[in-house]
């Protein structure tokens, strides 16, 4: 599949701010994280601007933008529209933490309501976000039970570390237990590790006999194309890397979104001078290691359409 | 409303016979001309005349080999909108401008609401929908609803542009939700396929495979005809054979 910078940048940067959500629903009502307003401040500005940015940047994606707000109409059927409803709901919920935290500093049951709310619709969001690509059939990269898991745990290890970004801008060296953004980057990677060995180990329910119907005939191989430029079907889902650069992005992948932190993150633990410094480093040397991984997302993956093209690419 | 209707008694769609298609592609440039022009129209072409040409089309057809050998053939292979029972790029449109007729079964996009998003076209696994990157909104084939119901033409001529102007006769139309319709019955006599059935997309449309070959010509690789010459070793000719052959 085409991976289009657009919807890149949208789920990378959506994952980030209601990552930060979904673990601020926890860690503020249980006290783990300080109520403090600078510190709530920064956060969620971080958030709405991870979240708002997205949203504008997965509209360029669109052919008609000026008509976006109609995809609220079929949540009966589409995850892309629950998914912008859920959008919409958090970011409103969200605002409506930044009224009662940092700018009117409500009671603490009040903002505990408030952000257990935005945390839950954030994690519904994100849920809803995976759905458009798990419910796709002729995907096979996508159509499978790792996709879901993928984005929360992606999610909620990117919004830990920019969670403890914030912290550390602030000052605030104590905004959540200190293994638990460790833990979560860990969490993130074994999933995608069992993502990327359940879909290079699948086999192929269709093939170029099946998709023509001609494969009780013997084997099916495209003599003549249709056209002689690429045309919008080939452009959208044939994009194809090779299998050796596939393998470096993933440990570049890798190498940026786990090691790297993980290693910032273990030398501020060893040296408190560093604390501060690794901890603001952290967050968006991993985000980039996301960005490839989430190019690799799409660039992997391979559409059924294809087959009618090229029997050895889907 | 992008929720898939109860399947209606009329299921309109097309029947394409792999065994008499020749691949000229009048199917595909009559739809291009007929839509261009029609209610889905104008087709956008992005640099016709460049070395990359680009556009909407609604109907491909690829040519294929198939078999090897003497049993070896090619297939050409038209490619449209199969008007699926369980249409996913219907459910997955976020809009309601994706959308499934009750009354005929006809799979059809409102260009007037579409924002292009492209997830229909991702949930096809055919690939029968094309984005129009001038007007910014998804494309796919009406099966020219504009012409079928239309009341003005002589009804030999209410057919979907791609049946009417087949030279070969390979293409036609009906209703496949009538068993004893004509198509209905030509899918049951040939053994009509429907394309991919284990995505349980429910296609409409079907393609009536190729059929066995019978003796004589049909496969010249066992023609005596063309065995190679075997010099008798008598004569002007074995005299000539064993004369180029010292």
């Amino acid at each position: 599949m085409h991976p289009a910078l657009s919807v890149i940048v949208f789920t990378v940067a959506s994952g980030i701010g209601y990552g930060m959500l979904m673990l601020l629903a926890i860690l503020l009502p249980t006290a783990a994280a300080p109520a403090d307003r600078l510190f709530g401040a920064v956060a969620l500005g971080l958030a709405l601007a991870a979240i708002g940015g997205g949203l504008l940047s997965s509209t360029a994606h669109l052919g008609r933008p000026e008509r976006a707000w109609r995809a609220f109409s079929q949540w009966r059927s589409s995850w892309l529209s629950r998914e912008g409803i859920l959008a919409v709901l958090s970011l409103l919920a969200i605002a409506a933490l930044a009224l009662v935290w940092p700018i009117l500093a409500a009671p603490a049951p009040c903002i505990d309501a408030t952000v257990i709310l935005a945390g839950l619709l954030s994690a519904a969001t994100v849920g809803a976000t995976a759905m458009i690509y798990r419910s796709l059939k002729p995907i096979a990269r996508w159509h499978n039970g790792w996709t879901v898991p993928c984005y929360l745990a992606l999610a909620l290890a990117s919004g830990s570390l920019w969670l403890a970004w914030a912290g550390a801008a602030t000052g605030e060296a104590d905004v959540m237990p200190r293994s638990l953004a460790p833990c979560l980057v860990l969490v993130a990677a074994a999933v995608k590790a069992f993502y990327w060995r359940h879909t290079d180990r699948m086999q192929p329910v269709s093939s170029i006999g099946t998709a023509t119907g001609l494969g009780g005939f013997g084997q099916v191989r495209p003599l003549d194309p249709p056209h002689t430029a690429e045309n919008y079907v080939m452009k959208e889902m044939g994009f194809r890397i090779a299998r050796k650069h596939a393998a470096k992005l993933r440990r570049i992948a890798g190498g940026l979104g786990v090691v790297a932190p993980l290693l910032l993150m273990l030398a501020g633990w060893m040296v408190p001078a560093l604390d501060g410094p690794t901890i603001l480093l952290a967050a968006p040397v991993a985000t980039i290691g996301v960005l490839v991984e989430r190019w690799l997302f799409f660039a992997e993956a391979k559409h059924l359409a294809m087959l009618y093209y090229r029997a050895d690419v889907a | 409303m992008t929720g898939l209707p109860t399947p209606g008694a009329t299921r309109l769609g097309l029947v394409i016979d792999l065994d008499i298609c020749v691949g000229c592609h009048a199917c595909a440039v009559n739809c291009k001309e007929w839509n261009t022009g029609g209610t889905a129209g104008p087709l956008t072409d992005l640099m016709p005349y460049d070395a990359m040409p680009d556009g909407v089309w609604f109907n491909r057809v690829h040519s294929y080999e198939v078999g090897d050998g003497a049993a070896g053939r090619t297939v050409h292979f038209p490619r449209s909108c199969l008007h699926c029972d369980n249409a996913e790029c219907v459910t997955v449109c976020p809009t309601g401008a994706s959308l499934k007729r009750a009354e005929d079964g006809i799979v059809l996009v409102n260009e007037d609401i579409c924002i292009g998003c492209k997830l229909c076209s991702w949930a096809c696994p055919y690939g029968a929908r094309e984005f129009d990157e001038d007007v910014g909104v998804m494309r796919k084939c009406t099966l020219c609803v504009d012409r079928i119901y239309d009341e003005a033409r002589p009804e030999a001529e209410r057919v979907p542009a791609c049946v009417s102007t087949c030279p070969a006769s390979a293409r036609f139309f009906g209703d496949l939700g009538d068993p004893a319709s004509d198509v209905s019955r030509m899918v049951e006599a040939r053994g009509g396929m429907a394309l991919m059935p284990e995505l349980d997309y429910r296609p409409t449309n079907r393609y009536l495979p190729p059929r066995p070959r019978g003796g004589g010509c049909s496969s010249h690789l066992n023609s005596p005809a063309l065995e190679p010459a075997v010099p008798e070793g008598t004569g002007f000719l074995g005299w000539l054979d064993r004369l180029l052959s010292a």
